[in-house]
């Protein structure tokens, strides 16, 4: 759900000249849907149970999100306040339409593997919220290029996520064995719960790591 | 494919070994967001129930529909469009009927179009070709999964607000946690059943 979408829309980056190198930037890192904004969880937590997974995933997200924002773009005048959130919908459904048969044609193991969440894509709150927050209100360009960073920023975060569970649980990055044939696998990341246990270990570091840039700040303040 | 499994172990399947929630992670958006309060979780656990188990059987039918005129490529597009009206049909009646209830849920109601939970539903049952009494049985199950799920969240986070955690577990982080911990608990029924 885009419940934070309109906050989202506070934050997002105005329109800039340079051809929307600044909202690729942005959705890169400081507007990261997972890290920063929390959302689009359900893919973040199901299909990272290997990097390989969560790359697909994070790329078929990119492809929706590009499209469906370039789209939403070009409407963005046509469509009457009232029903643009049904138009928004029809038009991402229409995107995941395509991803959901181009996945098959490319690769059925592939497609085996994400099952039921590829056709979900359209679910996604990111998408949705990138629609709203930002191609709703600007041209077609800065708009593909948003979903571009977001698309790069959501694949980056589920490949981060996939390799503690992929490592932890399986012993492997990439299907490569790293740590010799002692190696107990433990179980437990390629389970759900792991799911939220590596997803969690991410955000505590994140906040580790800003109480740690903080820190000269308030030692300034107290002194 | 499926059709021979009884309808009691669909309900027990969907609602407690393949939680929606805390274990196929569907409706994490609102799982994590929206279950500070008791009241509100549950009250909107009790919505997209509503909507699941109407949309699911609207799509049961709409989908016979369109293996008859074999347009199937169009499923993914028609299901929104029935969610998304279901959606809108329920937020009138609530607010005809209860505009403390529809005050109180506010923007989060029109959000249950995008709550993956409800897209999910149809798209399993057509895809383990379900029959109707088990598609009903299937979406009956699955959204009391999600509305058990909201509740004790709901109930484990209002104990938590008393309580001091650690600084790092600012955020999502101490929610992710508690439901990892449930996630754990709820891989006991596993093998209820029997199949």
């Amino acid at each position: 759900m885009g419940h934070k979408g309109d906050d989202a829309g506070q934050h997002g980056v105005a329109y800039t000249p340079d051809g929307g190198i600044d909202a690729f930037l942005s959705g890169l890192w400081e507007q990261n849907p997972v890290f920063m904004q929390v959302l689009g969880m359900c893919p973040t937590l199901a299909i990272t149970n290997t990097v390989q997974n969560a790359i697909v995933m994070g790329l078929a997200t990119l492809f929706v999100l590009v499209c469906s924002n370039a789209m939403v773009s070009m409407v963005r005048k046509l469509v009457p306040k009232q029903v643009r959130i049904a138009t928004f919908i029809l038009l991402i459904a229409t995107a995941v339409t395509v991803v959901d048969y181009l996945v098959k044609a490319l690769s059925v193991p592939m497609y085996r593997a994400l099952g039921p969440f590829i056709p979900l894509i359209v679910a996604n709150c990111i998408i949705l919220g990138r629609a709203e927050a930002f191609a709703a209100k600007n041209p077609v360009i800065p708009s593909a290029m948003d979903g571009l960073g977001v698309g790069a920023g959501f694949t980056f975060a589920l490949a981060c996520i996939g390799a503690i569970r992929e490592t932890l649980g399986a012993g492997t990055f990439l299907g490569h064995p790293l740590f010799g044939n002692h190696f107990q696998p433990w179980i437990l990341f390629q389970l759900p719960p792991g799911g939220f246990f590596a997803l969690a270990m991410w955000l505590a570091g994140l906040n580790a790591w800003r109480r740690y840039q903080e820190r000269p700040r308030e030692l300034a303040e107290a002194a | 494919m499926n059709s021979n499994l009884s309808l009691s172990y669909i309900f027990i399947d969907s609602l407690l070994i393949h939680n929606f929630v805390l274990s196929v992670f569907l409706g994490m958006c609102s799982f994590i967001g929206i279950s500070r309060k008791q009241a509100t979780a549950t009250r909107l656990g009790l919505a997209v129930m509503f909507v699941i188990v109407a949309s699911s059987a609207l799509c049961y039918g709409t989908n016979l529909i369109l293996v008859h005129y074999q347009t199937e490529y169009l499923r993914i597009i028609l299901y929104i469009v029935i969610i998304a009206a279901m959606v809108q049909f329920t937020e009138m009646f609530i607010k005809k009927t209860s505009p403390a209830l529809f005050r109180e849920l506010g923007i989060f109601l029109p959000l249950i179009t995008t709550n993956c939970a409800v897209l999910a539903v149809p798209l399993f049952q057509t895809s383990r070709e379900y029959t109707l009494a088990q598609s009903v049985v299937f979406s009956v199950g699955a959204s009391g999964g999600y509305l058990l799920a909201m509740f004790l969240m709901s109930v484990i986070r209002e104990h938590m607000e008393l309580s001091d955690p650690a600084d790092l577990s600012r955020g999502a982080v101490l929610t992710l946690i508690i439901a990892g911990i449930l996630s754990l608990s709820f891989m006991g029924f596993a093998g209820m059943g029997g199949g």
